[in-house]
């Protein structure tokens, strides 16, 4: 009996440390108060520029006047809601975002996975660097250098684009001036933009994948196609299923500044997305209160989104964000 | 046996022949506009209208570069940019270093804490409009410091930088330094910061692309055009094609002058993005880097 508490006794002193009484734990803060030191200002920038934004979410159910700051602006409730989901632009808005949403999950975020795929397959080390410099270089450039050259090739009278078509004898299109246009250009200029960058991830993922596994299966006699689908996929598949899961948790956002580049008059009925329309009510119409409440609308389907795709993730497939 | 051997070498073949015109396709698809666009710049601008311009140049000149170089508010915005890209990078890298080592230490009581904070800010946030009322309120619209305050740190890179703290510097060597004595600050000082010169390589790089190429905070927090950064004026010339810069094209007729705006538009794409792909070669395999990085915690 003496021997076992004298054992407990031990244990319990071992585990000290760990369990960290309370005056442990002011020790342990005093002696790294300079590690606290340093965290102070970023801590400041991400209240006053992170949270403070937060904080400034209430004027979505206010009458926000300047004067009156946030906090001092008069309650109106769901006002503003309502008007947005009664308003005339909000199916076209909501249509809008979810079908440029839902083509891209569907053609654009495949195509990184493809390529990746490619480079893994090719055994030619100069020529698998050459096509992976090659493919993140639009990475680099800028959106408004990007729309600036699809605005160039795609010019009606000037344009490459329409020069080739001429000459087999189609008329010229003034693409970025039609709205059915308007999506798979942004698209797959987007594809073209991104593929190569975002083809690193599935890059690194295939790499640290078993040689042996690939030895074997071609031993067994498995096609160079059935050991992609059943080695290099399955493989890559917990990677593919976290960046679905953030894409889908980014549902609303997507690439609202190329988008807003891209849009003119003549494009509007299928480029204009909830984004835009809060950048011309709010920052040049001065509606704040009303651009709020849609920006919240908006976050709040996003964050859903996230924890919704996230449980289904994780019941189904045991990867998840957390 | 021989004969499945030799089948399955077949197959090889062709699936190799299938995989590297596939490459091919796609070097072509990326590479194609950007050659075009660089072509474009020094050509006569006829050729391009009519269709002359294929790969290289025909008509060689200069005239373009010439009259870009010459534009008072291209040069202007070119050295705001300049001038936000470094002031921009320093900040970002400070207070980034300042967050990401603190919460990279085990030993720091409260860290997940911070780190839940932090993160939160990933996947929710204030939006657009409430954003801008804060910079509006403290004062900063429409002056530099809008370019350089509101986006003074991206979470996601201080998620890469404490990665890179946590797996690349052993903890055992920050163990010796104290008991050695040695206080927290000065640890960081002297021995965190001079092992950590790869990650901040790869945050420079991060950010500094990222003040290079951006127009939104521009477009929202500036009004003033002697503030305005390259990219802004870019988007005046090349999308709203807005023709101010014209004017200074007196000497030419009209139809040249139409003519000579159109080979600018190439030959600014070229002065706006040459300094990113120049340095392009030296820095993708940092880039690359931290995209791994970010990855193993992903």
């Amino acid at each position: 009996m003496g021997l076992r508490t004298e054992r407990a006794q031990k244990g319990a002193k071992k585990i000290a440390p760990a369990i960290k009484p309370k005056k442990r734990l002011w020790k342990q803060i005093i002696k790294r108060y300079d590690l606290y030191l340093m965290l102070i200002l970023p801590l400041a920038w991400y209240i006053i520029f992170q949270y403070g934004p937060m904080y400034g979410l209430q004027i979505a159910f206010k009458d926000y006047l300047p004067l009156n700051g946030f906090w001092g602006s008069r309650w109106v409730g769901f006002e503003y809601f309502h008007r947005f989901f009664s308003s005339y632009y909000f199916w076209r808005l909501i249509k809008n975002t979810v079908l440029i949403k839902l083509i891209s999950l569907i053609f654009a975020f495949p195509i990184p996975i493809l390529l990746a795929l490619l480079v893994n397959e090719i055994k030619n080390n100069r020529y698998k660097k050459f096509l992976q410099n090659v493919t993140y270089i639009p990475h680099f450039i800028s959106v408004v250098v990007i729309v600036g050259m699809l605005n160039l090739f795609l010019d009606p009278e000037s344009g490459l684009i329409n020069i080739i078509l001429e000459h087999i004898g189609i008329h010229p299109v003034a693409f970025m001036e039609k709205a059915s246009w308007f999506k798979p250009l942004f698209i797959s200029s987007n594809i073209w933009t991104n593929m190569g960058w975002q083809s690193i991830i599935y890059i690194a993922a295939l790499s640290g994948i078993d040689p042996q596994l690939y030895e074997a299966a071609r031993v067994d006699g498995a096609s160079r196609l059935r050991r992609i689908w059943h080695i290099s996929i399955p493989g890559i598949l917990p990677t593919i299923i976290i960046l679905l899961i953030l894409d889908i948790g980014h549902f609303m956002d997507i690439g609202f500044e190329k988008i807003l580049l891209m849009q003119n008059d003549l494009n509007m009925a299928s480029s204009d997305v909830i984004a835009t329309f809060n950048y011309r009510t709010g920052i040049l119409n001065g509606e704040y209160s009303y651009t709020t409440a849609i920006g919240l609308f908006d976050a709040i389907i996003n964050f859903a989104l996230l924890i919704l795709i996230n449980q289904i993730a994780r019941k189904k497939t045991s990867t998840s964000l957390w | 046996m021989n004969l499945a051997k030799r089948k399955s070498v077949a197959e090889d073949r062709v699936f190799n022949i299938v995989i590297y015109t596939i490459a091919a396709v796609l070097i072509i698809i990326v590479l194609y506009p950007l050659i075009f666009v660089l072509s474009a710049s020094f050509s006569d601008p006829n050729q391009i209208i009519n269709g002359g311009l294929w790969l290289l140049p025909k008509g060689f000149t200069l005239d373009a570069y010439t009259k870009v170089f010459h534009d008072a508010d291209i040069w202007n915005s070119y050295k705001n940019t300049v001038l936000y890209t470094t002031v921009g990078t320093i900040i970002n890298i400070i207070l980034t270093t300042l967050i990401a080592y603190p919460l990279s230490r085990r030993d720091l009581p409260g860290r997940n804490l911070f780190m839940i904070i932090i993160t939160f800010t990933m996947f929710f946030q204030g939006g657009i409009i409430p954003t801008y009322l804060i910079v509006q309120n403290l004062g900063m619209v429409n002056t530099f410091w809008a370019m350089v305050i509101p986006n003074a740190i991206a979470t996601y890179n201080v998620i890469v930088m404490r990665t890179f703290f946590q797996t690349s510097i052993p903890w055992e060597l920050q163990e010796a330094a104290q008991i050695d004595g040695c206080t927290n600050f000065k640890l960081f000082l002297k021995v965190i910061l001079p092992l950590s010169k790869p990650i901040i390589a790869v945050m420079v790089l991060f950010y500094a692309v990222g003040h290079w190429n951006s127009f939104f905070d521009a477009l929202i927090y500036l009004q003033d055009d002697t503030l305005y950064p390259l990219q802004l004026v870019l988007r005046e010339i090349l999308i709203q094609n807005q023709a101010a810069y014209l004017d200074e094209l007196g000497s030419f007729g009209m139809a040249d002058q139409a003519l000579l705006a159109e080979s600018m538009k190439y030959a600014i794409i070229i002065i706006a993005s040459l300094p990113v792909l120049i340095l392009y070669p030296f820095i993708q395999r940092h880039f690359v880097k931290g995209v791994m990085i970010g990855s193993i915690k992903g």
